[in-house]
């Protein structure tokens, strides 16, 4: 009696074992950083913290020759090698009908002086001077000032 | 004479009475018989409407799926997700038939390798993509709507943007493909007029139809 609930013991712990070996396999190996804390998996997570702002009318200019600010969301406005995704409301065969601010005229010079109907190739990428808006805290204060008489 | 004619009616009447047995019992054993091959037929058609079935074949586990993940449909606040049948195969009986049959195309596609790499894929994605703009624009894109319902609008939770490019589309009889593509994976080459760039992309009248003029209202009787 005594020997059979030994073996019957023996028995569970080994199938308990072999499961639980077999779990540990088939779980994903975990991200780790260097220093071996692990990393949030990043399937559904935003990468950016802040949250952009909603859409608004244009916003004032604060000093001469600053490019606009974007006024609306831009969250999956993707400006690639084949479209671009600003372009398809703010060009000028384009903003009539979606009640977007065109282009300016200045973009259409290419770099050796030729005048275009449409942009030039070299200011393709919009977002390195156009940028959207955040509600974020300015990380050091300052005594900036808006330049007057420049607004709308 | 008279036991003859007896026992001939008697087993008439017992024949009579296996017919009577034997005709329902086949037909409720057919009936039964349908039910299972139509839940089973039913169960095999379900099972290659699911994600995992879609993206097994590498041809859309490398390109689109990739595409998709990064999109609304894939990940937002709400955990709503759409996958790859939600959009791509119709729910109604109909139109699912029909395009279960079409697809068949893909499966001989799938054996040639005609889109097995990214380079492949990208060379035709124009093509296939104007395939499933058509599909989209000759339903009035009826998969879309089988969760977004231009009547069930509100405009004023829409962005401002949203709320006045919708209404006006509404107006002029616009549907969502109209305006909404690549929203769930890359577009293809649009041409923009940008420099050279795109020059054999898709035209503006493929990306942006022309919506058809409407006829005059005629003029109200006073």
């Amino acid at each position: 009696m005594n020997t059979t609930s030994r073996l019957f013991s023996s028995a569970v712990l080994a199938v308990f074992l072999a499961l639980t070996s077999l779990t540990s396999a088939v779980a994903e190996p975990k991200l780790k950083s260097l220093r071996g804390s692990e990393i949030q998996g990043a399937d559904t997570e935003s990468a950016d913290p802040f949250k952009s702002e909603k859409d608004r009318a244009p916003i004032e200019r604060n000093y001469v020759q600053q490019p606009p600010l974007i006024p609306h969301k831009v969250e999956t406005y993707t400006v690639t090698k084949n479209f671009n995704k600003c372009m398809d409301c703010h060009a000028w065969t384009r903003y009539k009908e979606t009640g977007a601010t065109k282009v300016s005229l200045t973009h259409f010079k290419t770099r050796d002086g030729q005048e275009l109907s449409n942009i030039s190739p070299r200011r393709y990428f919009c977002m390195q001077c156009h940028v959207p808006q955040a509600d974020a805290k300015p990380l050091v204060g300052n005594r900036f000032q808006a330049a007057e008489g420049i607004g709308h | 004479m008279q036991a003859l004619i007896s026992r001939l009616k008697a087993i008439g009447s017992w024949a009579m009475a296996r017919v009577n047995v034997i005709g329902p019992l086949a037909l409720a054993g057919i009936f039964v018989a349908g039910i299972v091959f139509w839940g089973a037929f039913n169960t095999a058609m379900e099972w290659t409407n699911r994600e995992a079935f879609c993206i097994s074949c590498h041809e859309m586990q490398e390109n689109v799926y990739q595409e998709y993940r990064n999109t609304v449909h894939y990940s937002n606040r709400s955990g709503v997700r759409a996958t790859c049948p939600d959009c791509h195969v119709p729910k109604e009986w109909g139109p699912k038939i029909w395009r279960k049959i079409q697809a068949s195309n893909e499966v001989l596609h799938k054996v040639l390798g005609s889109i097995d790499t990214p380079e492949k894929f990208n060379a035709k994605r124009l093509t296939l993509a104007q395939h499933e703009w058509d599909r989209m624009k000759s339903t009035n894109s009826r998969e879309c709507r089988n969760c977004h319902n231009f009547e069930y609008f509100d405009y004023g939770v829409q962005g401002s943007r949203s709320a006045r490019m919708h209404q006006t589309g509404l107006n002029e009889g616009k549907t969502c493909i109209d305006c909404h593509k690549g929203i769930a994976h890359s577009l293809p080459e649009v041409n923009q007029s940008i420099g050279a760039a795109n020059a054999e992309g898709a035209t503006p009248e493929q990306f942006h139809p022309p919506q058809p003029a409407k006829p005059e209202a005629p003029p109200a009787a006073r």
